[in-house]
């Protein structure tokens, strides 16, 4: 077997009991909170009988003792079924899949955004250190970092939206016009450029910056000065000898966040009213729809394992010293 | 049955369809017809069946699609599915004539048989408040296809049973629901309707559409082409769309107070408190008479005169509310009164009852502390209860804030009883006996939210509910009634503090809007849009 492979297998039987610890934390602290599924839903349907509540709380099985229903959870997780959502009144899972691509989307869309143009103006920052490029690219960062994601996606709407009528307020493509082909395509990448943006501008200050503190830590060593003295154009010298070692943490970074960004986009899913999983994850925990919440975290668990794995793979692609052990 | 209370059901018959006809004949001069209406919502219902759930959550959406028999305009009472309703002397039989001709929206005719067996299987077993008022009810026979007569065994009053169909009178077809789970029915969450708009696709957490039903029994109607529903959660996202012209309504104050004064000022929008007569709420205080310092009258008394109305009224509620006067609001027709005790802002008087109850000051400069559990319906919910808390610190009660979300609050105050004072509200349903008299009556079971949970026993004033609940004349009902209110104000089971009606933002362009008295829950028909 080759030794990726080995690995792989390994880090695969590792995450296992650590992904079924987290789902028993989480099921037993989610429980800690005041009120079950069928409070929220009496709550949302503005009142109703005693004996009507009792009905749904033992149809939900919710009448039970908790180590049962903790049981029963995680026998069907073992078989990868995730439950019933009583919100949703759907399988778990369909409602996971419906709204994971549009999360996807905007992940990857705002990180992929956020990170090369944040390494890209973190080098430009470090090659003009202390210059005014330099001070101007650091100001804004600083200034975007510091805006709270709720903020600036309400300043985009009122400017875009609202002002300039450019942009749609929010959804993920207009209802009633049942665009097709290459129009709804157009229509779903418009309603995402305010979201991307609102989430990307916030990671964006982070790559940034590290990138600049790495760049000139790593442009003062002597493997650059030997590679200068050897006549190295700066183009060659940026590209092979700098970059590639300031990549490291800037790496790490990526794969921490890609666990948080999910954080990230609740606000900005809720404010623009995305159907993704941070919507979706907000809207559980209101509803105290358990079997829903759970199925996020477990699909957030594996996500991050796999993340890291992959963060893993990259070190030892950029930096041969690092061994996959 | 007597000729007289045929005459009386006619009578109400008549001026409902009269006033439709005025609505269309006004209405038709420059009406333009087609295009998409699109209506903020900031909750979301999993449920789209208002035979199953009584919310106006439910109601906004559904009302379009599924019509009750009867509905409610500013005339009185206006015949949707049934045409006429008379009730016999003894009160036990109630019958309706159904509308001829009309198809649900898959093709098959509205008969009795659909009424009686959502009568029977979904109002008085499955839907919420519905299941308390049919509970005598017997049987529902179908002499012919448009005659329903409703057996009860005991007296239930005409005038309740009418008041309480808008809401709570919506059939099923039968033959959708018959044989299967009712509660897990496809069409709880895909709805067939008689209404002027079918059901097209619900995107969980986005929208509901729905579209034109060309075979609508109105001829005519409705002028939209489409109605689609946005959920909007963020209110300042909402308040943009509504601002950026994509949604051309929010109702049930779904932006916030500051923005509804903003929007007041701008002339693209209505704003106001129309067709919200039906849906009236109070903002309540409300007190654990477990408590043996709330349980003393002197210091309900004195906390009521601690409270300025006026000052809430004018800062957290922009003005659109009222000071309340007992459990019935002013929109309860004439089972309401405003002939009751009343207590005026007077901090030095809450200090003396305070004293005379023998709670002074102590060395922390307060009295005593009071836990207290906001309800978390929105912003001036929340807003009144730190004022509340404040008011009462100035008299000298030291009020802590336990703030929770929807659960939380159900939980700690209906089912735990774990609070002092509480405050939410608690909305009237047309009628008192549809729902109000839960808050006062005792013996509601242990967890039923919106109930008497606070501990409070009158033998009195439950005798007195349950009495004005079989009773047939309708003035000696609202007699009762105000017996009631002026007993609860003097007594303060509970404070109705403030009254008030919910707010909407509307785009001029949508015209027809809001005339109603539950205009958000209703067919919509005659609404149209400038385009």
């Amino acid at each position: 077997m080759p030794p990726i492979l080995t690995y792989a297998l390994r880090r695969l039987v590792q995450a296992i009991p650590v992904v079924i610890l987290i789902m028993i934390g989480t099921f037993l602290l989610l429980k800690l909170a005041p009120g079950d599924t069928v409070d929220a839903l009496v709550g949302d349907m503005g009142g109703a009988d005693a004996e009507f509540i009792a009905r749904l709380r033992a149809e939900y099985g919710l009448d039970q003792p908790i180590w049962v229903q903790l049981w029963r959870y995680m026998t069907k997780l073992a078989t990868f079924d995730f439950g019933w959502s009583f919100v949703y009144e759907q399988p778990v899972s369909t409602v996971l899949m419906d709204r994971l691509g549009t999360t996807l989307l905007l992940m990857a869309a705002s990180l992929s955004i956020a990170f090369t143009v944040g390494i890209a103006l973190g080098a430009i920052a470090a090659r003009r250190a202390y210059s005014a490029t330099d001070n101007m690219i650091s100001v804004l960062g600083l200034v975007f970092y510091a805006t709270p994601s709720f903020f600036l996606s309400l300043m985009l709407m009122l400017v875009f939206s609202v002002k300039l009528g450019w942009l749609p307020v929010g959804g993920i493509k207009t209802i009633a016009a049942f665009y097709t082909g290459w129009d709804h395509v157009w229509d779903v990448a418009r309603h995402l450029i305010m979201p991307t943006a609102a989430l990307s501008l916030i990671y964006l200050a982070f790559y940034m910056r590290l990138m600049r503190a790495s760049v000139m830590e790593v442009a003062d060593l002597d493997y650059v000065r030997t590679a200068r003295a050897k006549g190295a154009r700066e183009g060659r010298l940026m590209i092979h000898h700098i970059m590639r070692n300031a990549l490291l943490p800037v790496v790490t970074l990526l794969g921490l966040q890609f666990s948080t960004v999910l954080g990230g986009s609740i606000v900005v899913e809720t404010i623009f009213t995305l159907p993704g999983l941070g919507q979706l994850a907000y809207q559980s925990v209101v509803q105290r729809d358990m079997n829903t919440l759970m199925g996020i975290i477990f699909l957030c668990a594996i996500i991050v394992v796999v993340v890291n794995f992959i963060t893993d793979l990259l070190y030892a692609r950029l930096d041969s010293r690092i061994e996959l052990a | 049955m007597t000729s007289k209370t045929i005459q009386a059901g006619l009578a109400l018959a008549m001026t409902g369809a009269l006033s439709s006809v005025a609505f269309t004949a006004s209405a038709q001069e420059d009406v333009q017809r087609g295009g998409t209406a699109v209506i903020h919502m900031i909750s979301e219902q999993r449920i789209l069946n208002p035979a199953l759930r009584a919310s106006t959550g439910v109601y906004n959406i559904t009302g379009k699609i599924m019509e009750p028999l009867i509905d409610k305009s500013y005339d009185g009472y206006e015949p949707v599915l049934a045409t006429e309703w008379s009730g016999s002397e003894d009160g036990k039989t109630i019958t309706l004539k159904l509308r001829e001709g009309v198809n649900w929206h898959d093709g098959k005719p509205f008969t009795c048989d659909d009424v009686a067996f959502s009568a029977t299987e979904l109002w008085r077993d499955l839907l919420n408040y519905s299941s308390a008022l049919q509970a005598n009810l017997e049987s529902v026979d179908c002499p012919d296809p448009h005659t329903a007569v409703f057996n009860y065994s005991k007296p239930m009053p005409l005038e309740l049973f009418v008041a309480a169909m808008p809401d709570l009178g919506h059939p099923v077809p039968k033959h959708l629901y018959e044989g299967t789970d009712i509660l897990k029915n496809e069409h709880n969450t895909a709805p067939v309707g008689t209404g002027p708009f079918k059901f097209v696709e619900y995107q969980r957490g986005q929208y509901v559409l729905a579209e034109k039903n060309e075979d609508y029994w109105r001829e005519g109607f409705p002028y939209l082409d489409r109605i689609v529903w946005r959920f909007i959660k963020d209110k300042s996202a909402a308040a943009a769309a509504l601002e950026a012209g994509e949604v051309h309504e929010s109702g049930f104050i779904g932006v916030s107070m500051a923005d509804v004064d903003r929007f007041g000022k701008d002339d693209r929008f209505d704003v106001g408190t129309m067709g919200y007569e039906n849906n009236v709420a109070h903002s309540t205080v409300e007190f654990n008479h477990r408590n043996p310092i709330l349980a003393d009258l002197k210091v309900r008394q004195a906390m009521y005169h601690g409270l300025d109305i006026d000052y809430a009224i004018d800062t957290i509620m922009y003005g659109f509310a009222k000071p309340g006067r007992g459990p019935v609001p002013s929109a309860g027709g004439v089972n309401y009164t405003d002939d009751v005790p009343t207590y005026d802002y007077d901090p030095e008087l809450a200090k003396t009852l305070l004293d005379e109850a023998g709670y002074p000051v102590k060395e922390d400069g307060y009295r005593f502390q009071l836990r207290h559990r906001p309800a978390p319906w929105g912003e001036y919910t929340q807003l009144w209860a730190e004022y509340y808390a404040q008011a009462m610190r100035e008299i000298g009660i030291d009020v802590q804030i336990l703030t929770n979300d929807a659960p939380g609050f159900l939980n700690g105050v209906y089912r735990d009883h774990d609070f002092d004072t509480a405050n939410g509200w608690h909305q009237f349903r047309s009628d008192p006996a549809v729902s109000t008299m839960v808050w006062l009556r005792s013996g509601q079971p242990e967890g039923t939210p919106w109930s008497n949970q606070f501990g409070w026993k009158s033998d009195e004033i439950d005798g007195m509910i349950d009495a004005a609940a079989s009773e047939l004349d309708v003035e000696k009902r609202a007699q009762q009634y105000h017996e009631i209110q002026a007993r609860a104000m003097e007594e303060l089971p509970v404070i109705f503090a403030i009254e008030h009606p919910f707010i909407s933002v509307t785009s001029k362009k949508l015209r027809n809007h809001h005339n109603t008295p539950r205009w958000n829950s209703s067919s919509w028909y005659d609404l149209w849009l400038e385009q």
